[in-house]
């Protein structure tokens, strides 16, 4: 009995421990959601969140996939390139007249093989997963101009539909089908990581590689696993851009891989891995999408100091990290 | 092919030998695509030429790689570098736009003293988070990467600044004998921080922190204050690049100058043979690898490729070189071989590997 509510007050302690980052996101979003309800009449409406589901959507995909890599220890550089080249092939192909289901497999089977390749990459020749995806970056990019180097309009019917879909109720508001894949996507994910034997070996890997292989764990396979799902959610995400611009454009997404790693460490997920929650990716994201809207909404603050808020937000998680005491190597 | 000594062995082994082999058949490959590549002409008393342009431009890649290769050894990494280039120059490019006189030498210099001040500041700031706070470099230099574009722009208030000051802009186009002036700058960088580091112990104890932080400073080596200092340099060289980027167009762009410049000096660092995990490094290795880069972009510019499929090629290079140098590769490849007697084609393969 002692034991067991010792126990029991331990895991009760150590809980919200864990925790802090994500509930400490969760009051920042709110806090800036107060700020702005209190600053503008127009922000209370809630369509404004529905709006910044819809324009985030696709980052919120990517950023899904990129929680998977950081938990691992890793980091993938190539995403945004991938989101564009991606937008950037179903364009192409659209206007080339192929059958939109067919467009869309061959679309999102490009992200995950090149997430494949570079996994397998990092694991069986042991080079920094920074350079690898660096080089996958400068591809992808690459690839986006040697297409087209100016941006391909869609004309094509299944986009449009899907553009212009608008699921709501009587009173007008609204989202778009992006956000319910985003919402899908961020479900799978978060079983995944928490319910199955894939999700489990992540953390372990992240947490020590090392121990991980020494339990027999297939640190490769998973390795190669979350670079490939990484490159899937990469891939899906540029499907959504490419939904929400109706276009393929070779310069779209630039920088998108920082505003997407920055969006998972606010979120709380510990950059040398090992913890963190999909749902903290999606609070990282709001956070983001939240002070983009304000930023907006003033109309007198520029677009550069959306840069120096998430530096300053970025410097400040880290801190928090850091005084909690989440392991650092 | 039995009779290869082992002085051909060691030559192929050396670290340095892909990079040059790649940086000859590039050159190779321009000259025979446009014969007139490799002259050099005297014009104004100035040297003119494809050879020249490459060493010009590379200057500020090799500055930016130099201090890169000090905080790599270190086992971090200064993702802040092209937000400081941008930063830099546009401090100086504003103090110069608010004089008078653009072209007094005095404002000049206090322009270029101000820019590289805040920079100083700024690597202190990261050095700050990385050897004191401990937080892990690659994060600690994103927050700067991040929001350091943004100051940037605070800066130029989202404009383009224009200056029209001749001092400034000779450090990015003028000459000195006969050469640019800024091949002289990287130059003189280079011989500095040489002489600094492998004159004198620092460049030991640089390795000696990135082999091992802990065991270094049981020695009785103030690892923190290595590390503090390398961040420092790696700004202050950043800063000088900025000078010489935004001189070269005399003008500051808070958003474009010095973009990716990050990626590029850590692809130099890494072609030249210096390991990401930090613990050895090779400045000649750095130069060699900036070099490589900006002829391998000249190159896809002299064949009227655009700039950005650019990046293909450059994706390509750096697998292969990347992939040659891994151990692990390598040793993927001597397991395969060594069944067959002769270990003379170990060494053999992997020049198909290398992109022409």
């Amino acid at each position: 009995m002692t034991t067991l509510s010792l126990m029991a007050t331990r895991t009760w302690s150590r809980l919200p421990r864990r925790h802090v980052p994500v509930l400490a996101t969760l009051l920042l979003l709110l806090v800036l959601y107060g700020v702005g309800v209190s600053q503008y009449r127009a922000f209370s409406n809630i369509q404004v969140i529905f709006n910044v589901f819809i324009d985030n959507g696709f980052l919120l995909v990517v950023a899904v996939g990129m929680t998977f890599v950081i938990l691992t220890g890793g980091i993938d550089l190539s995403v945004g390139s991938v989101v564009a080249m991606t937008a950037m092939v179903s364009a192409f192909l659209l206007r080339e007249g192929l059958p939109a289901a067919l467009v869309l497999v061959i679309a999102l089977l490009i992200g995950p093989t090149l997430g494949f390749l570079m996994g397998c990459v990092i694991h069986f020749f042991d080079i920094q997963p920074f350079i690898v995806t660096l080089a996958g970056m400068f591809f992808a990019r690459g690839m986006c101009t040697f297409i087209s180097g100016s941006s391909i309009p869609i004309s094509d019917g299944f986009w449009t539909r899907m553009s212009q879909q608008r699921i709501g109720n009587p009173s007008g508001n609204f989202v778009s089908i992006s956000v319910i894949i985003a919402f899908a996507v961020v479900a799978v994910a978060a079983y995944t990581l928490a319910y199955t034997r894939l999700g489990r070996n992540v953390y372990a890997i992240g947490g020590n590689p090392q121990s991980g292989l020494l339990m027999g764990l297939p640190v490769g396979r998973t390795r190669i696993a979350v670079y490939t799902i990484s490159g899937l959610c990469a891939a899906i995400g540029g499907i959504l851009l490419s939904f929400y611009t109706l276009s393929g454009a070779p310069l779209i997404a630039v920088g998108m891989e920082l505003d997407v790693i920055a969006a998972v460490v606010i979120g709380g997920t510990v950059l040398t891995g090992g913890s963190g929650y999909v749902f903290g990716t999606v609070l990282g994201v709001l956070v983001l999408g939240v002070i983009q809207t304000l930023i907006t909404f003033d109309g007198s603050l520029n677009s550069w100091w959306t840069k120096i808020v998430i530096g300053g937000l970025l410097f400040a998680f880290i801190l928090l990290q850091r005084l909690i005491g989440i392991r650092y190597k | 092919m039995s009779n290869r000594t082992a002085g051909d062995r060691a030559l192929t082994r050396h670290r340095l030998f892909w990079p040059v082999v790649v940086l000859v058949v590039l050159l190779a490959a321009n000259t025979a695509y446009r014969p007139s590549f490799l002259s050099v002409q005297m014009r104004d008393g100035h040297l003119y030429g494809s050879l020249i342009d490459i060493l010009r431009l590379s200057a500020p890649l090799i500055l930016v790689a130099l201090g890169m290769t000090l905080v790599i050894a270190t086992g971090g990494i200064d993702l802040s570098v092209g937000s400081l280039c941008a930063i830099s120059g546009a401090i100086a490019c504003l103090y110069i736009s608010r004089q008078p006189d653009q072209n007094s030498l005095g404002g000049v210099l206090t322009a270029l003293a101000l820019g590289l001040g805040v920079a100083l500041v700024l690597g202190a700031w990261n050095g700050v988070l990385v050897a004191v706070i401990g937080i892990q470099p690659i994060i600690a230099t994103l927050i700067l990467m991040v929001a350091g574009r943004g100051l940037a722009q605070l800066i130029t208030e989202g404009q383009i600044l224009t200056i029209n000051s001749d001092p400034y802009k000779a450090i990015g186009v003028g000459h000195l004998l006969t050469l640019p002036l800024a091949i002289f700058v990287a130059l003189a960088a280079a011989l500095l921080i040489a002489a600094v580091t492998r004159r004198t112990a620092l460049g030991l104890i640089i390795e000696s922190v990135g082999g091992n932080a802990q065991a270094s400073r049981l020695a009785g080596i103030r690892s923190a204050r290595i590390t503090f200092l390398v961040y420092v340099i790696s700004a202050a060289c950043a800063a000088v690049a900025g000078f010489m980027i935004t001189a070269n167009v005399s003008s500051a762009d808070g958003n474009a100058a010095g973009l990716w410049v990050e990626l590029d000096a850590i692809l130099a660092v890494v072609i030249g043979g210096t390991s990401l995990a930090g613990g050895r490094f090779s400045l000649s290795g750095t130069i060699l690898g900036a070099l490589l880069i900006q002829t391998l972009t000249t190159t896809v510019y002299a064949m009227n490729i655009s700039p950005q499929t650019s990046l293909l090629f450059k994706a390509v290079v750096v697998i292969a070189v990347c992939l040659i140098q891994a151990p692990g590769f390598r040793a993927r490849f001597a397991r395969r071989r060594a069944p067959a007697s002769a270990p003379a084609p170990v060494t053999e393969q992997p020049k198909e590997q290398v992109p022409a």
